[in-house]
């Protein structure tokens, strides 16, 4: 459309749109300036002279080293890793199988389950975590990873659910009845022709569901305690702070090495994550 | 030719047998099965523990007696809760605006053509996909009086002369937690509402312009009203999230300085898990949930309007 | 008032050339239609009289003005889409009104052109509904109502008839013509359908991949099709074509292939001396052929053999094997025939055109 001279769209597009970016990325760019900056420099008051923030032109690995030698940051990373694994897991099973229920069949209170269990999503942990503590050691669960990979797929089965419900009904009933047409049981032309079909669904869900684990935090705050048990935001998070002293070197070594793992995979799962999101907030 | 002559008998047809998983309602069953487990052990079963809780006077190790509303009288008269209630309220209102607005701006600015554009949008979602503990550090350190680069940035542009003592002072520590929540938040409500306006046919936008309507009148009269309905589901997340926050104000102030920027989560976090007094605990948290119920209602009141549509 | 100049109108897409070089005058009160097939330019060539594009070189001019750097809305213009383009969200009095509320027309002023284009448009009783609860015919009068309310100098139509059912489209058509009979306004309508152009257009423009291949009245461009692309494109079932090579014998002109030979009348040999020993596309409407009888002895004459024959009541469609050439006769509901009979087809000699086998233009 026509819209008017040239300099409109630098001022009306290029220059947001860069301060959005530059407002965006750039704790993470400082993430990684300070991961590899020498003590030296770090503990530098703000206002003192020749102080340049942004750069440092002797980058040191010493933080990284001690993250993994003197800490117990690579069970963090392991146990994280797992965790989530599993619980996306779960959660996707579950999630794949109520979905399909609940968009393909019909049967009794249909209605209401899936009223209950979009409910399920809106209380949230921080609700529910001190009755869950409780129970937690009441199962002897606490300190274990069963803990979380048992609790986790609370809040991430209502979101899966939701999400394949909505690409299970994209799929024509025309291919089901087919299927059975054919000679397939319900339970075959389920897991041969339509879960299939859905599978950029469960790639979504998935994506989500693994960024959403590893960005949990008040449960394995509270349910674990010893220090390799840890999640990488919880080891973190209390294994570099003594007392009033931030090691701000290795805390931030930790944040950024913390967040390559779900950066690296969300990459190559960007399109499906972006669905997936979209897909909540429109279906 | 005859018909019956044509006829063609099916070899070893399968007998009917009774295949229970060919009705739809044990089907359903067994697929909901691990789900309504799942949920119902670990979100039925705990909120219905945390009421009983609420009711006594448990601590660590000590189980307590039904002692009634008392605890709800106790943080009601604590002065540290009522702080909590009112972070909580002005802490979600504030951000919800900004993000609303900061993201719709984005989300519009993303509407267009440009090169790059995938590359953008993956960029963009960073904030909200990378653990919020440990990007909430980083701003931490950012915002960290002694060594912060905002004031070395502020002091370099002539702006000011002193520091800003960001994180110890409990108005400049509010706005801090609200500036980070606002960072995580931005992409989401910018993607989400970049999907909303990618469902308005761009020929009524194209119609309006002939019809005479400036840019923001566009905007004003069709854009907004079309994209109502993704807003709201938006929002209503947003807010429920944002209402339970938990993790910027931990890593950021723990709650200080002097208790001023306690939340609804921390301050039942400090209490209940802290100095062990469980129940109150259980109290503290549970107060969210009027609050909470009557949005989730709200969402579900619009939803059914919508569909009913 | 409303008289519209197109001159050296030019598109690139990158490096695309989607419009070369279009130069047009449209007088007032004129309905001009574009045509052609998808992709040919026609919309885009729409959107750039609308200001919904940017025109890569050349000028527009609305009454004498240039118009290039106009916004749409300045432009005093009126569109009607393809899919109508109604603001769900408003009920078609608002979705009326809106433009003449962005240029702050008075409460009063408003109501009246919105009663009087509900009017004459028959949806008066529709003013307060929605429309998603409107049928396609109700949408496109809402949508046409819009534009009407405006009294702009130009209407522009973007094939606003091809989402109807063809019952519809046929009563749309009348409607249409009947309205612009009587508003006067000068109307640009793009449209993919030769019917609609022939039937709706003062003056038709064909394009074809961003060229406009003729410009005038519909029965010109009919009967002198300047080249093959306007002849086959015009008219339904389309034009017959034979390749043939032309040979003279005995002071005639004949123009044969494998399947014919045919001597042309005088009129056309004349033209095509010059082309002898060359091959050349001769081209002949289907209802310029009948069966022979023996009034016809003299017309040009050829052998078919009948493959399908399609009975619609008013006409009879012949499809014909010629040699290897398929041809396509409309005649006569009396006529009878019945596959695989061998007859003798007759040309009318004064309809018989000739396209030079490389430009394809018309000789």
């Amino acid at each position: 459309m026509i819209e008017g001279a040239r300099w409109r769209t630098w001022v009306f597009f290029y220059g947001p749109m860069a301060l959005f970016l530059l407002f965006l990325l750039f704790p993470f760019y400082w993430m990684v300036i300070t991961s590899v900056r020498p003590d030296g420099e770090l503990y530098r008051p703000w206002n003192s002279i020749n102080y340049n923030p942004f750069w440092t032109w002797k980058p040191t690995w010493d933080h990284i080293r001690y993250l993994f030698e003197e800490t117990l940051f690579a069970s963090w990373l392991w146990n994280t890793t797992f965790i989530a694994i599993v619980s996306t897991a779960i959660s996707l099973v579950c999630g794949v199988f109520a979905g399909y229920a609940l968009s393909r069949l019909n049967f009794p209170f249909a209605g209401s389950l899936g009223t209950g269990i979009f409910v399920t999503y809106l209380v949230p942990q921080t609700l529910l975590f001190i009755p869950l503590a409780e129970i937690i050691r009441n199962y002897r669960l606490g300190d274990t990873p069963w803990s979380l990979i048992l609790t986790y797929p609370t809040f991430l089965i209502p979101f899966c659910t939701w999400l394949m419900m909505g690409y299970f009904k994209a799929v024509p009933r025309e291919l089901e009845e087919c299927a059975r047409i054919d000679g397939a049981s319900r339970w075959q032309a389920m897991l041969y022709i339509v879960i299939p079909v859905a599978i950029p669904g469960i790639l979504s869900a998935g994506i989500f569901a693994f960024t959403l684990s590893w960005n949990e935090f008040i449960y394995a705050l509270v349910f674990l305690s010893s220090p390799e048990q840890k999640t990488v935001p919880v080891g973190v998070t209390s294994e570099l702070i003594r007392g009033d002293v931030f090691f701000w070197g290795p805390l931030m070594a930790g944040a950024l090495l913390g967040s390559i793992p779900v950066a690296v995979a969300y990459s190559f799962f960007v399109e499906h994550y972006v669905a997936g999101l979209t897909g909540s907030v429109k279906g | 030719m005859a018909i019956a002559e044509t006829q063609v008998y099916m070899p070893g047809a399968p007998r009917p047998r009774f295949r229970l998983l060919e009705d739809e309602r044990w089907l359903a069953f067994v697929l909901l099965v691990p789900t309504l487990a799942l949920l119902g052990l670990f979100i039925a079963y705990p909120f219905v523990r945390g009421i009983l809780l609420s009711v006594t006077n448990s601590r660590v190790g000590v189980p307590g007696e039904f002692v009634g509303l008392a605890n709800f009288y106790k943080i009601f008269n604590d002065g540290i809760f009522r702080t909590s209630v009112y972070n909580t309220f002005l802490y979600t209102g504030v951000t919800t605006i900004f993000k609303l607005a900061l993201g719709l701006w984005l989300a519009m600015l993303l509407n267009r053509n440009f090169r790059g554009k995938a590359f953008t949008r993956a960029f963009i979602l960073l904030p909200f996909i990378i653990p919020t503990v440990l990007s909430t550090f980083a701003w931490k350190w950012m915002f960290d009086p002694t060594f912060s680069v905002l004031n070395w940035l502020l002091y370099h542009l002539g702006l000011i002369t002193g520091r800003i003592n960001w994180l110890g002072d409990p108005d400049l520590a509010m706005i801090s937690i609200i500036i980070v929540n606002i960072w995580r938040g931005v992409p989401f409500y910018a993607i989400s509402l970049l999907a909303g306006l990618q469902t308005i046919s761009p020929e009524l936008g194209e119609a309006a312009a002939i019809d005479g309507a400036r840019p923001w009148q566009r905007f004003w009269y069709i854009t907004w009203p079309l994209l109502l309905p993704v807003t709201m589901v938006v929002v209503l997340f947003s807010v429920i999230q944002t209402f339970a926050d938990f993790q910027i104000v931990y890593v950021m102030t723990g709650g200080g300085p002097a208790n001023a920027t306690h939340l609804f989560a921390t301050y039942a976090y400090q209490i209940g898990i802290g100095t062990g007094l469980l129940s109150e605990g259980a109290a503290i948290s549970l107060a969210m949930f009027p609050i909470l119920f009557l949005v989730v209602i709200i969402q579900l009141l619009y939803i059914r309007r919508v569909e009913v549509r | 008032m409303g008289q519209v100049v197109l001159k050296g109108i030019n598109k690139f897409y990158d490096s695309v050339h989607a419009v070369k070089n279009v130069n047009l005058q449209i007088r007032d009160k004129e309905f001009v239609v574009f045509v052609g097939p998808s992709g040919c330019g026609k919309t885009t060539t729409l959107r750039m009289i609308a200001g919904l594009e940017a025109i890569s070189s050349g000028d527009i001019s609305i009454d004498g003005n240039v118009v290039n750097q106009l916004a749409p809305m300045d432009r005093d213009i009126a569109m009607v889409f393809q899919n109508y383009a109604l603001y769900p969200h408003m009920n078609v009095y608002d979705n009326m009104a809106f433009g003449l509320k962005m240029r702050k027309f008075a409460r009063g002023e408003i109501d009246q052109r919105v009663r009087e284009a509900a009017d004459i448009l028959g949806i008066g009783e529709l003013l307060r509904r929605k429309p998603r609860q409107l049928s396609g015919g109700q949408r496109q009068r809402v949508a046409l109502g819009r534009a009407i309310v405006r009294h702009p100098r130009v209407f522009l139509f973007d094939e606003p008839l091809s989402n109807l059912d063809a019952k519809l489209r046929v009563q749309m058509r009348v409607e249409l013509k009947k309205l612009h009979l009587r508003l006067g306004t000068t109307a640009i309508y793009v449209t993919h359908d030769q019917v609609e152009a022939m039937t709706l257009g003062d003056r038709v423009v064909v394009m074809k991949d961003g060229v406009v291949q003729q410009v005038g009245e519909p029965l010109e461009l009919y009967h002198q099709p300047a080249n093959k692309f306007v002849a086959g494109f015009l008219g339904s079932p389309a034009m017959n074509f034979a390749r043939v090579t032309l040979t003279e014998t005995n002071g005639s002109v004949v123009a044969e292939n494998s399947g014919l030979r045919i001597t042309l009348p005088n009129e056309a040999a004349q033209r095509l001396r010059g082309h002898v020993g060359r091959k050349v596309t001769l081209g002949v409407r289907p209802e310029d052929l009948t069966v022979a009888d023996t009034a016809d002895l003299h017309h040009p004459c050829f052998d078919a053999v009948i493959e399908v024959v399609e009975q619609l009541g008013s006409e009879i469609l012949l499809d014909m094997k010629v040699g290897e050439n398929a041809m396509v006769a409309c005649v006569d509901p009396a006529v009878r025939v019945r596959v695989r009979d061998k007859l003798r087809i007759a040309m009318r000699p004064s309809r018989i055109h000739v396209f030079d086998a490389e430009t394809e233009a018309a000789i």
